[in-house]
């Protein structure tokens, strides 16, 4: 437009547009996934659950974080477990979200749980990020 | 200037560190015991550049020795750690400082360039009318007994963010641009400071060419309206981009003239008698003969 911007473009190299655009990246996906801890704790008895069903575990020395590495932003769970059970344990009554929904936890965690069958936590959590992302 | 420079690092006052890594105990006990100031650094208008001006006048302020905290006070819309590059490093914020939540020490992020510099960052997703005034002025407390700076990079807006960020302040860094919005509100920030804050002026983004053609307000002009000491002038330049891009501060880039008006800034901040810098005689001889030309438009 004018010569200052004429200039600007001409000065910036462009490995420095580049390392903007991935530092912005990783940064977004981070903050993105930056959830509440009310969620990660969700997340948490969710997990407890559905790995219970195969092996005992020590749900006291449970880890669930999230790190950022170099390229990606990983779902860390350090699990320490007891022993494996000789046969999986029937999955959990769907039946269960409803019981706790006066508790003083929030009613709308508890909504958003009930949205997300324990059976598929792979797939489904990651739907809206997603969508998030489509919106940019 | 240098009588403190050893002050680098932070005092043995808090006994209850003992269980802090070795490294932080080692480094406390090498200073003296500082009660540092705090000086908020806040615009009003959004986009001037608070955030950059408060990353480089940290990172200078720790080139000339001193322990600095630059406190992200913008809840929500936290930036400083990426103008400073140090996103990845950011695990615990002030927030979980001051619920308890972890220790202070958890939240610092150590800047690798300049040791001496730390990060305290802001929660990202909290709100800012989650932060009580007084524990925020206890924080800035606590810090000032640990460093020789606290510096807080205030959000844009007059509301309750920026009340929080000033609160605990004992001195203000006004950012503006020469620009008539940005001066406006620069003018009406000032009047919303604490009374007794000392308050001083940094011109942020000038073009000297289109200055000189009368086509930009100059710095006197700025000068004139606000009436404000003036700390320093920083000329518009594409580095501060370059340098945003990767996260690195300009002040700590020994070429760069953006750096250089920070570091003067900062010498100025320490209470050194050094000169504004006068960028009116700059530019070419096609922006001169411009200049010459166009006339006074």
């Amino acid at each position: 437009m004018n010569w200052m911007d004429a200039l600007l473009r001409f000065f910036r190299p462009a490995p420095s547009g580049a390392v903007a655009k991935e530092r912005l990246r990783l940064v977004l996906l981070s903050d993105r996934i930056n959830l509440a801890p009310e969620v990660v704790d969700q997340l948490r008895g969710d997990l407890i659950a559905t790995i219970s069903r195969y092996m005992e575990i020590d749900e006291i020395g449970l880890d669930v974080t999230f790190e950022t590495r170099e390229n990606d932003v990983a779902l860390l769970a350090n699990i320490p477990i007891k022993g494996v059970r000789a046969r999986p344990l029937p999955p959990p009554m769907p039946a269960a979200p409803p019981a706790p929904s006066d508790a003083a936890t929030g009613a709308v965690d508890l909504a958003e749980a009930a949205e997300e069958p324990a059976s598929e936590h792979a797939s489904e959590p990651a739907a809206p990020r997603k969508r998030r992302t489509k919106s940019r | 200037m240098a009588e403190q420079q050893a002050a680098a690092a932070i005092p043995p006052e808090d006994l209850d560190s003992a269980s802090a890594g070795a490294e932080q105990t080692a480094q406390r006990q090498a200073a003296p015991q500082t009660l540092g100031t705090a000086i908020v650094v806040t615009s009003g208008k959004g986009g001037v550049g608070k955030t950059t001006s408060t990353a480089n006048i940290g990172a200078a302020l720790a080139l000339r020795g001193r322990s600095v905290c630059l406190i992200d006070a913008d809840v929500g819309l936290r930036n400083l750690d990426v103008v400073l590059g140090l996103e990845n490093r950011v695990s615990r914020h002030f927030l979980d400082v001051i619920e308890k939540k972890c220790e202070l020490d958890d939240a610092l992020v150590k800047d690798k360039r300049v040791p001496s510099m730390m990060l305290l960052p802001a929660a990202q997703t909290r709100e800012k009318d989650d932060v009580r005034t007084a524990d925020m002025v206890a924080l800035v407390e606590e810090l000032r007994k640990r460093f020789d700076y606290v510096l807080i990079d205030s959000p844009a807006g007059i509301e309750m963010g920026f009340k929080n960020a000033v609160a605990g302040a004992q001195r203000a860094i006004v950012v503006t641009t020469p620009e008539v919005s940005a001066v406006r509100d620069a003018d009406r920030v000032v009047g919303l400071l604490p009374k007794g804050i000392e308050v001083q002026l940094i011109v942020n983004r000038l073009r000297p060419q289109l200055v000189r053609r009368g086509k930009m307000l100059s710095v006197a002009q700025v000068d004139e309206i606000l009436r404000l000491p003036l700390l320093g002038v920083v000329p518009d330049e594409p580095e501060v981009v370059v340098a945003t891009n990767r996260g690195e501060p300009v002040s700590l880039d020994p070429s760069s003239r953006t750096g250089e008006a920070y570091r003067r800034a900062v010498a100025r901040l320490e209470g050194e008698q050094v000169e504004i810098e006068d960028y009116s005689a700059e530019g070419g001889f096609f922006e001169k003969l411009a200049a010459w030309i166009g006339g006074r438009r």
